[in-house]
Order: structure tokens, then sequence, then C-alpha cells
């Protein structure tokens, strides 16, 4: 994870596109300019970027779904839940399925755990729309080296 | 009205945070309750989930926006709950 650069997912470690579901990994660094204020010699990852970690592991997974099509947007989030403490070097094990795919948008469900371990979850939605810009090619890019492609083939 | 009018109207107002009574059969969602188009999501999302359905609203969208179809058909309260029974329906044949 590069807390700072928003890349949340480490490696993709399955993916099911029949039950539309995703399991990814991540293991929180030791060090990160997030927890030099969040908090000053407590260290933790904030409730906002295990909520990113979730969104993306759906989000890479809608996004093998569409193909790489459309670029599913975060537009709401439910029922989150922090039910303990990640601190630096945590190994993440982050589960993701799909709840509905409705027309222009698609609902997931996703949930964070350590050791097997709940530590987090949501209900998660997403608007898909046509990719921005060159935006697609630096998904395809970014999904490659977590080797979302890889299983996706 | 019907349940489906009276399910859909208590979505909109919740989703929306309008008032129920502001809600009425000859509403129009964007126009007078000023729902936008994101907003008009969650609506589909609770609507889809309330009667078991996919609401076509990317086609619907695509027919409004290529002058095919008045978008008064689909987002006028009533017609919106007549399409509504109308997909309930063919997924119950």
């Amino acid at each position: 994870m590069r807390l700072e650069y928003f890349e949340m997912i480490d490696r993709v470690a399955a993916l099911d596109l029949v039950g539309r579901r995703i399991e990814t990994r991540s293991t929180v660094p030791q060090a990160s300019p997030v927890f030099e204020g969040h908090f000053p010699d407590y260290p933790l990852v904030p409730g906002v970027l295990l909520t990113e970690t979730m969104a993306q592991a759906s989000g890479y997974l809608v996004l093998a779904m569409r193909s790489f099509a459309e670029m599913p947007f975060l537009m709401a989030v439910d029922r989150a839940r922090f039910r303990d403490f990640v601190g630096p070097g945590a190994e993440l094990e982050v589960e993701a399925h799909v709840a509905h795919e409705g027309s222009g948008y698609v609902a997931t469900k996703a949930r964070i755990a350590t050791g097997g371990k709940r530590i987090a979850d949501a209900e998660l939605r997403f608007r898909t729309m046509p990719f921005p810009g060159a935006l697609a090619e630096r998904m395809r890019e970014r999904a490659r080296q977590i080797g979302l492609v890889e299983l996706e083939s | 009205m019907s349940s489906t009018y009276d399910t859909v109207a208590g979505i909109i107002a919740e989703t929306a945070d309008i008032p129920r009574e502001t809600v009425t059969p000859e509403s129009h969602a964007i126009e007078d309750l000023g729902i936008d188009s994101l907003a008009f999501l969650d609506i589909a999302f609770a609507i889809d989930k309330a009667f078991g359905i996919k609401l076509p609203l990317e086609q619907w969208t695509q027919e409004v926006n290529e002058g095919k179809v008045p978008a008064e058909e689909y987002f006028v309260i009533k017609n919106l709950v007549s399409r509504i029974d109308a997909l309930v329906a063919a997924k119950a044949a």
C-alpha cells in the first residue's frame, strides 16, 4: 500500500467473474506521511482509507466485470463499520462481491480482515460511466501491476 | 393511488430528503422535485431493491437525450410508477 498515493491494493488474490467476487491483499506500510497526523506517536490507518481500500477492491471487480469498458466511481457508502484498529505492518485481506448490478450503477458489499478476523465492512455503490480522457489505460496499467489482468484472462 | 405509488413516493421523499407531501403523481422528478442524476441513481437502487427489478435508467436516459421519448414519460411520478408496475409484471410472467 502507498497510502499517500491512494494505492490501496497490493495484489489480487482471487477473481470470480461468475460469482462476481474478488479477494485482494495489502500490507500497511511501516511508515507514511499519513501517520504523522493520524495520530502522532499512535499510527492508525484512517477509517476513510479503509473505506477507500474496500472501494478499490470493489472497483477492480467492476472493471474486470465490464472488461474495462466503463469506470466505476464511488457514489455512496452505507453501513460502514470499523471494528478494530489497523496499524503499520498489518496484512489486510479484502473481499468484495456484487450485491446488485443496476442500470448505470453497481452495489457491492466489502469487508477487510486481518488473520481471518473481520475489522471493517461496508456497503458501497458505484456510478459506472465511460472512461474520461486517458484514464482507461492508467487503470489497466495499475490492474496489471496488481495481477488483475492476469487473473481476468 | 396504488401501493406502488405509495412505496415510490416514500422512497423519493426519504432518499431525496424532501417532504412526503411534496411528491404527487403529477410531480416531475427532475423539474419539480429537483432530483439530479446522481440522486436518481440512489432512488433507482432503492426501487430496484424494493421491487426486485432493474430500472433501465441508462436506456431511458439515452432515449430522452436522443429526443426519442419526452422525459415526462419516465420521470413524472405516475408514469414512473406505471413503468415499475410493467417491469414487475414482466418479471412475474
